[in-house]
């Protein structure tokens, strides 16, 4: 019998007692769970970073302008930049997370990780670490294995989905996954990786879902970034051994609850926060349709 | 095995942005009406009610519809440009909004089909994670999820119909996941839905079609492959 994935603490006994790498135990739950086998794992997720690294070229190099106009080649302006506030290397991250999230927004192919909101976070953080400590593909692959193993737990525990969790579920997730992988990809421990998460999750803790008219743009598109930011500071962190205090799954747990007290407002309805202020409204009115039919019989009570 | 996720449900699925229910879910819905009507249309109307009517064009629901009417897949490139690619193709169309259906899911779409003589009326409603539900057809109830084989049945209310196709799909080891019936009117045409595990040959399609009491047989096999 596989791991099942509901604790974090059960996974790292599970992979001492059988003396297990942490993505050979999410290998053996896909082949178990979903009759699958580690041929067709390892294509699938090679193919899934494939797009994820195209959607990164896409969006540097076509015109990536939203239909409401409020995406317009953020992730080019970023790359070009003559000035790097901190180095080369974190402009790239940070304009590679925008460009992968421009292309969702702007309908193009992405990977949903583990949401189409979410979807510029892994492909930013991955081949920037790639890049910058020339890993190869296969090393990637077990990193979003892991990715996946920390998203199953999330799920189980807690929520992925902007409309249940708010966006702490969704880019925190997605944060939590990539720092994860990195820490993993670098060498780092069972604990050091679950560290990582425990931090990353302490960051996002309490990120509410307000996109303004509902569209997966403001503030979608930058939250992917900071997101992309914050796994390379929790992996730092966590890689030193600075503990998170807190239990990665107890971190899990108060993600839950924050998610599960949050209004509805807050719930991607795009009824509160930044999609309830006034230039919000006012571009909702501008991108939303008015032109609709209302049915007569229904807008007043008998 | 309760439905636990997949690796693939957690880096994945590949799709088409923005959002899988704006998206992926409105491109699986027409792939699923194009099968019921048994072919790209010529013409088409689409009504969106609710939540979708305001939002449909800013997330690209437009384009989505008619690159599942096209039957393009969900990760197809193409969708983007759909509605540009339908217009060359000489594809008729118009767009509906109905703001404040209360009858209806919050993102529900109507698609009146017509290739040539042939005319038919899809309700389908995107759930999320491009998950959806076909709510009815030609009137009838029908909520299958298209992501299994269905078959759908339009028959004569005659007793024993149902036990009769269920005997008939045993006989091709195709396990039944869901059925159900509806009827419009008291002796009028009943409506057999059937959700199966595994696809039927096209040996029992026919036998089941040629009996004189089932009037119209439509099969549609799992809409993403
Ligand atoms: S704000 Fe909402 S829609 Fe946007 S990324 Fe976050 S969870 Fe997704």
């Amino acid at each position: 019998m596989c791991f099942l994935f509901e604790s974090f603490k059960g996974w790292k006994k599970y992979c001492e007692e059988k003396n297990q790498s942490l993505p050979e135990t999410v290998i053996q739950y896909e082949i178990e769970q979903k009759n699958s086998s580690r041929e067709l794992i390892y294509s699938g997720l090679l193919q899934a970073y494939g797009v994820m690294k195209d959607a990164v070229i896409t969006g540097l190099k076509e015109d990536m302008t939203s239909r409401s106009g409020m995406i317009n080649n953020g992730a080019k302006k970023v790359f070009n930049h003559p000035l790097s506030v901190l180095s080369p290397e974190f402009q790239k991250l940070i304009s590679r997370a925008l460009s992968a999230k421009e292309v969702n927004s702007c309908m193009g192919r992405v990977v949903a990780a583990p949401t189409a909101g979410a979807s510029g976070i892994l492909p930013g953080t991955m081949v920037t670490l790639q890049e910058i400590h020339q890993l190869s593909d296969e090393k990637i692959v077990e990193g979003l294995l892991v990715g996946a193993g920390i998203a199953l737990i999330i799920e189980e525990k807690a929520s992925l989905a902007g409309a249940v969790g708010g966006c702490q579920a969704e880019t925190g997730s997605a944060a939590a996954m990539a720092a994860g992988a990195i820490v993993y990809c670098l060498g780092g421990t069972i604990d050091q990786v679950f560290n990582a998460v425990a931090i990353t999750i302490q960051c996002m803790l309490g990120l509410v879902c307000d996109p303004v008219a509902g569209l997966v743009e403001v503030p979608c598109v930058v939250r992917n970034a900071s997101a992309a930011a914050i796994a390379f500071s929790s992996a730092q962190i966590a890689l030193a051994n600075v503990s998170a205090v807190i239990p990665v799954d107890e971190c899990v747990e108060a993600m839950g609850e924050i998610g599960a007290s949050m209004e509805s407002r807050y719930k991607e309805t795009a009824m509160g926060g930044l999609a309830a202020t006034l230039t919000g409204q006012e571009i909702s009115k501008k991108v939303l349709i008015q032109d609709i039919e209302i049915l007569p019989d229904e807008t007043l009570p008998d | 095995m309760a439905n636990k996720s997949s690796v693939f449900d957690m880096i994945g699925p590949i799709m088409i942005g923005p959002s899988s229910s704006h998206t992926a879910g409105v491109v699986r819905i027409a792939r699923a009406a194009i099968r019921v009507l048994g072919g790209i249309p010529d013409e088409a109307e689409i009504t969106f009610y609710n939540s979708f009517a305001r939002t449909y064009e800013g997330h690209g629901s437009d384009r989505a519809i008619f690159g599942g009417l096209m039957d393009f897949k969900t990760d197809d490139e193409r969708i983007k440009n759909a509605l540009e690619i339908a217009k060359e193709k000489g594809l008729k169309y118009k767009f509906k909004s109905i703001g404040n259906s209360s009858v209806h899911h919050p993102n529900t779409i109507k698609l009146n089909l017509k290739k040539g003589e042939r005319t038919v009326e899809v309700e389908g409603e995107s759930l999320g994670g491009g998950v959806i539900n076909i709510a009815e057809v030609d009137g009838f109830v029908a909520n299958f999820s298209a992501q299994m084989h269905t078959l759908i049945i339009k028959a004569q209310d005659i007793s024993g119909a149902i036990a009769f196709i269920s005997s008939v799909i045993a006989q091709e080891k195709a396990n039944i996941a869901t059925m159900s019936v509806s009827r419009k009117g008291k002796n009028d045409l009943a409506c057999h839905v059937i959700e199966m595990d595994s696809g039927i040959n096209k040996i029992t399609t026919q036998y089941l079609q040629s009996l004189p009491w089932i009037k119209e047989l439509i099969y549609i096999p799992d809409i993403d492959l």
